[in-house]
């Protein structure tokens, strides 16, 4: 029993971590065509924040929680700075801008290795967090509950950002057609900015959960930025159900096959699945609808 | 406009993926250098300096390791220049940046051996790149010393070996657990070269000491969550975990651990690469675990207490010692007592020595000895427990120094065969 249990809650887990790390792509990737491969970093960003919090105030038990807002704002701040300093004047050349973050990128990881000690830093689970809940006869590690409950969380507060605020209005709206929104006097520069700073932001959050998992050196946005440009783009563009739902696949299936075979071969087989579905689908599971734009 | 953009940034980006996915699996393996007769060398012994390269990864994911290395080697090299030098000449080192790229280690390898004119080289620390700068250094007939612990399976007169090899560190630890009364094993490894060797050779010993193998697992090196292989781990309930994950990967995995509720009253973990600068970045308190290795920064030496000092005072020092860089401090001094019992610095003349004379140095895991027949050192093998400061206490020492032996050519359990075709595997 618990040989499918164990797959399906800790891929579900898995995903979740990568929707919370894809979010912040499908917001700038999916809605305005930016291709940051500096997104890992920013990950990475979120999980030295929650780091230095922890050392900071040397309570591992609630360091994490107020680790998670700030993280959010130090990252989001680094998404602001980089679109300022380096995306703005490259909007609408997305190869541009790949390579372009490339490079900041590896400026970034550079920075990291000559400020924090050459080992990576231990980031500590805290303790309520260290349980196990019984499902069905498999010890689910709590922390994976933890995850998913931060996913719905992050997801959520889009959702409700992009549909029920006057700000996620200006954003669809300069998405669709950036000239009429304009026209209708939104400021899409500053439509811009906001987008980045949310975007990247939720990757700090994902990162401050992932280095709770995972080694929390410089090589720890290079782990998830590829899985996460390809949950968004399997998703298909501006499309968060998309995203939801590949994260989701992903996760499990991966889990799924790492139970069969091994993890080498679980990574290589859900890649290829998905290489095989972008041939048939190259516009992923959804695509925007709108009208006059093709 | 919008529909055809996506799709080209969704082509762009699967491409992009496909190409970074790829290029992480690594360990491209380098065209070996095609025979040639061994240039001329051009290092220049006329003055009272002595050109010698260090290689290490300065940046990419590898610095983490091997900062630590090349700072250890320049060390080394203020020691012996404060000294006197090596045969009267100062070290004048040229630090040059791996970058954790193998095609960069060999091009750079061959750039200190060619144009910067070294006498010798120092670094690495993966075997991908040690397989890189092999080629290179064989073909320009130099020298390069190696000072982390491997797979085995390899020999080169022009490599020298100051790390352990498999019968050093891997067979002193099965050794412990079948004293300890292990009947179960559980083998989890990172998925590259090193933990698949390592197994092969742990599995045909268990079956020697009887202990059973009841699982194997290995993860993607650039993969973080291994809570589904744990969760394999404690439903076939080992006695003991053997762990051949690397570096950094080792986070996920302590982390899978104790969150699926293993310890190490239950089932205890033996590694070969956590060692002092590792534990302490774990995420979690790994006291109560054990790891295999010839030196500890809590070995009592009499050369130790000095070299753990010595570090610690050094600008850029991380505070801790542990056994690569303390097989990397050795290797400079191996190179000076090799160069001084040649009376030269020219290599078949130093290979030619090592191969007549004990070349011995007194180092902090005790006084080695050069093997000059495969250019490896007779190690002490030590098996030592975490304790809460994140040192070791020594559990267990080999009864003597352990002869190195690459091809695991005198243990009778390792047929001939597997031999073969590990070494053709190894490339």
């Amino acid at each position: 029993m618990d040989s499918l249990i164990a797959p399906l809650l800790n891929g579900t887990a898995d995903g979740a971590l990568l929707l919370i790390a894809a979010l912040g792509l499908a917001l700038t990737f999916g809605q305005m065509g930016v291709i940051n491969m500096a997104h890992g970093e920013f990950l990475l960003a979120g999980a030295l924040t929650g780091y230095v919090i922890q050392q900071a105030i040397s309570s591992t038990n609630g360091s994490i929680l107020v680790a998670l807002p700030v993280a959010f704002v130090v990252a989001g701040l680094l998404g602001v700075a980089l679109e300022a300093t380096v995306i703005r004047w490259m909007y609408d050349r997305p190869l541009d801008t790949l390579l372009a973050t490339v490079g900041v990128a590896m400026i970034l990881r550079q920075v990291v290795l000559d400020t924090f000690p050459s080992q990576g830093v231990g980031v500590v689970t805290p303790d309520w967090l260290d349980h196990q809940l019984d499902v069905f006869g498999y010890e689910w590690p709590l922390r994976q509950l933890f995850t998913i409950v931060l996913a719905a969380a992050c997801l959520t507060a889009l959702a409700a950002l992009l549909k029920f605020t006057a700000f996620g209005r200006q954003i669809r709206a300069t998405v669709q057609n950036r000239a009429l929104a304009e026209t209708l006097g939104v400021s899409t520069r500053q439509v811009d900015r906001i987008t980045f700073f949310v975007g990247s932001g939720l990757a700090g959050v994902a990162g401050v959960a992932i280095s709770l998992i995972a080694a929390t050196d410089s090589t720890l946005g290079t782990k998830y930025i590829v899985s996460a440009f390809l949950v968004v783009v399997a998703g298909g563009l501006g499309q968060l159900k998309g995203t939801i739902i590949a994260a989701w696949v992903v996760g499990v299936s991966t889990a799924f096959f790492t139970q069969w075979t091994t993890g080498s071969i679980a990574q290589v087989i859900v890649f290829v699945l998905v290489v095989i579905f972008l041939q048939v689908r190259p516009q992923g599971l959804f695509t925007v609808r709108t009208r006059g734009l093709a | 406009m919008f529909n055809s953009r996506n799709r080209t940034l969704s082509v762009t980006a699967a491409a992009l993926a496909t190409g970074l996915l790829l290029s992480s699996c690594g360990g491209a393996t380098t065209k070996d250098a095609a025979p040639s007769a061994a240039p001329k060398s051009c290092v220049d012994t006329s003055g009272d300096t002595i050109k010698l390269g260090f290689l290490n990864s300065l940046t990419g994911g590898m610095a983490i390791s091997e900062k630590t290395v090349s700072k250890t080697l320049h060390m080394a090299a203020d020691e012996i220049n404060a000294s006197g030098g090596i045969l009267g000449k100062k070290i004048v080192p040229i630090q040059e940046d791996g970058a954790t790229d193998w095609p960069t280690f060999a091009e750079k390898e061959e750039k200190l051996l060619t144009k910067d004119c070294v006498a010798a080289t120092f670094g690495g620390w993966t075997s991908s790149s040690r397989k890189a700068v092999k080629p290179v250094v064989e073909k320009y007939n130099g020298l390069f010393f190696y000072p982390v612990q491997y797979e085995g399976l390899e020999s080169s007169k022009n490599i020298y070996y100051t790390g352990a090899t498999t019968n050093q560190q891997i067979i002193p630890a099965m050794d412990f657990l079948k004293k300890q009364g292990v009947k179960t094993l559980f083998l989890a490894g990172s998925d590259y070269v090193f933990p698949r060797t390592a197994n092969a050779i742990i599995k045909l010993y268990a079956k020697q000491l009887g202990i059973k193998i009841v699982g194997e697992e290995y993860v993607p090196l650039d993969k973080a969550d291994w809570t589904t292989q744990v969760a394999k781990i404690v439903k076939a309930k080992p006695d003991f975990i053997f762990n051949t994950i690397n570096g950094s990967s080792n986070v996920g995995f302590i982390k899978a651990y104790y969150d699926a509720g293993l310890s190490p009253k239950t089932t205890p973990i033996i590694s070969v690469s956590i060692a002092e600068e590792e534990a302490p970045a774990m995420g979690h308190d790994v006291s109560g675990n054990y790891a295999s290795w010839n030196y500890f920064q809590s070995l009592k030496t009499p050369t130790n207490p000095k070299f753990i000092a010595d570090w610690k005072k050094y600008p850029g020092s991380s505070g801790v010692t542990s056994d690569p860089m303390e097989a990397a401090y050795d290797s400079l001094y191996l190179y000076k007592a090799l160069v001084e019992k040649a009376g030269s610095f020219d290599v078949d003349k130093i290979n030619a020595a090592a191969k007549a004379n004990k070349i011995t140095f007194n180092a902090p895991e005790g006084m080695i000895t050069l093997d000059g027949d495969n250019h490896h050192i007779y190690k002490p093998g030590h098996i030592g427990r975490i304790n809460k400061d994140n040192q070791f206490d020594i559990v267990w020492s080999s009864p003597e120094f352990i002869k190195p032996d690459p091809y695991l050519e005198g243990y009778d359990w390792f047929p001939a065969a597997t031999r073969d075709a590990l070494v053709k595997a190894a490339g």
